[in-house]
């Protein structure tokens, strides 16, 4: 009955952007730090670019989401948009 | 002397009034020749009892009076009053009749001095959350980088959840903002404020809690003044950010939470982190990412470089043994030519297909054939045999 229990497993499965930087990081650090061979930075770069470029995209795309919560005589919460 | 006053008609045994009669009229006279007014004194023996009524005394010098603060007046004040401390008391002067004595009751009660009850109402709550150690700066919690959702809670009307809503969703759209609304101010706010926080602990997925409201007086801030809203802020699970709209006090909300700010947006700037800047972060990942693998194949590529020159090396190495291997073979092969035995002197005669003429029977008279000596061809004819 949680608001978001749903929106919160939908972003669990996919990364968070706090995850998909701190990855993006590692990832620079690694190629700059490590001693890798070629086809092991080549693949470090490779999910490199693709989590900025979806990072990015995330950015490019969110809209801001207003919601106001209440909770009901029962105790159930009840969540309605916001958007003004 | 007249008669008619029943003060005086007790001026003989067989008058004689019941205490109830003198108490009752006795209360009468002084409630009569005394209106509600205020007096100044020291509190002495305070005592609140389990009724949530406070008993004590009012003194001076020379003179004390005892008083009553009834439930439903003393309930509107911080905090009771300390044995000692001078005070000024709004108190209708009256007779107890139970126990024939005079007394005051209280209806409103202000301290003299700076800050007076709100001030020992503040520094009573503030200690005993120093006690259970919710004021240690240790136990402030980072605020996470980037948010997914942010709790607002305040009013619903107010400018402060405007402001954080215009604040946030500019800076970072990325969070979804729930706002949980109370009152925030009047009586029964603080019961209001912490049952929404305690409705907060029950969303899933809140990063960062943002609890304010708008600037105002300070009774009207009050309400974040109560350790029972402190406690619950300092109770819950996530970073909070308190904004209790007041540059100059500190409320004991301001003081638990983890981050304080000065107002509502600059709450919700502490709370989020800016797109743009976000976005000048990700292009300098980006390009470290560049430079990362440029640096790394060039270090590959220098590597690769070093192992051609071994390699070239070891291949001239041996090219070089296998030339001086045929120069060998082939100065033997120089000693073993014909040409060599020609040099030497000897010639060698041939027929015109080639055949080499080795004995006498071959070489009959006349015939024509050809003679090859170290420089060149002979044609020559048999004379005899």
């Amino acid at each position: 009955m949680a608001p978001g229990g749903a929106a919160s497993k939908g972003a669990r499965s996919a990364p968070s952007f706090a995850e998909q930087v701190e990855r993006l990081e590692e990832i620079v650090r690694r190629l700059e730090g490590e001693d890798l061979d070629l086809d092991a930075a080549l693949a470090l770069f490779e999910e490199g670019i693709e989590r900025l470029r979806q990072a990015r995209e995330r950015l490019a795309a969110a809209e801001a989401q207003v919601k106001q919560v209440i909770a009901d005589q029962a105790g159930n919460l009840q969540v309605e948009d916001l958007n003004r | 002397m007249g008669h008619g006053l029943d003060l005086f008609s007790a001026l003989a045994p067989e008058g004689a009034w019941s205490v109830t009669e003198l108490t009752r009229r006795a209360r009468a006279v002084v409630e009569g020749g005394l209106a509600p007014l205020w007096v100044r004194g020291e509190v002495s023996g305070f005592k609140a009892w389990q009724s949530g009524h406070w008993y004590f005394a009012l003194r001076d010098r020379t003179a004390q009076v005892r008083c009553v603060m009834f439930q439903k007046d003393n309930r509107r004040l911080p905090a009771p009053p300390g044995d000692g401390m001078q005070v000024f008391a709004f108190a209708r002067p009256t007779v107890w009749e139970e126990k024939g004595e005079f007394r005051l009751t209280v209806v409103d009660l202000l301290s003299t001095e700076a800050g007076g009850l709100w001030q020992r109402a503040f520094e009573r709550a503030k200690a005993a959350l120093a006690k259970d150690g919710l004021l240690d700066p240790a136990r402030k919690r980072r605020l996470p980088p980037y948010p997914r959702r942010i709790a607002v809670v305040t009013s619903p009307d107010g400018a402060a959840v405007r402001d954080i809503m215009v604040v946030a969703s500019r800076r970072w759209p990325l969070a979804e903002l729930l706002v949980i609304p109370t009152r925030v101010q009047g009586e029964g706010a603080e019961a209001e404020i912490c049952a929404a926080l305690a409705l907060v602990t029950r969303l899933s997925g809140v990063d960062v809690t943002i609890i304010g409201r708008g600037g105002g007086s300070r009774e009207d801030l009050w309400t974040f003044n109560h350790e029972r809203v402190a406690r619950a802020v300092a109770a819950l699970p996530v970073p909070v950010i308190s904004a209790v709209g007041h540059e100059t006090d500190v409320t004991l909300c301001d003081l638990v939470a983890d981050v304080r700010a000065a107002t509502p947006s600059a709450a919700a700037e502490a709370a989020t982190p800016d797109r743009a800047e976000v976005l000048g972060m990700l292009e300098h990942l980006g390009a470290r990412l560049a430079r990362g693998l440029v640096s790394r194949s060039g270090r590959v590529a220098e590597r690769l470089d070093r192992t051609f020159d071994r390699l070239g090396a070891v291949l001239a190495r041996r090219l070089e043994r296998h030339r001086d291997a045929l120069a060998g073979l082939a100065g033997r092969l120089d000693a073993l030519s014909p040409l060599r035995i020609l040099e030497r002197g000897y010639a060698l005669a041939t027929d015109e297909r080639g055949r080499v003429l080795k004995r006498v029977a071959q070489l009959t008279p006349g015939l024509a054939f050809e003679l090859r000596v170290t420089d060149g061809r002979v044609a020559a004819r048999v004379v005899d045999t």
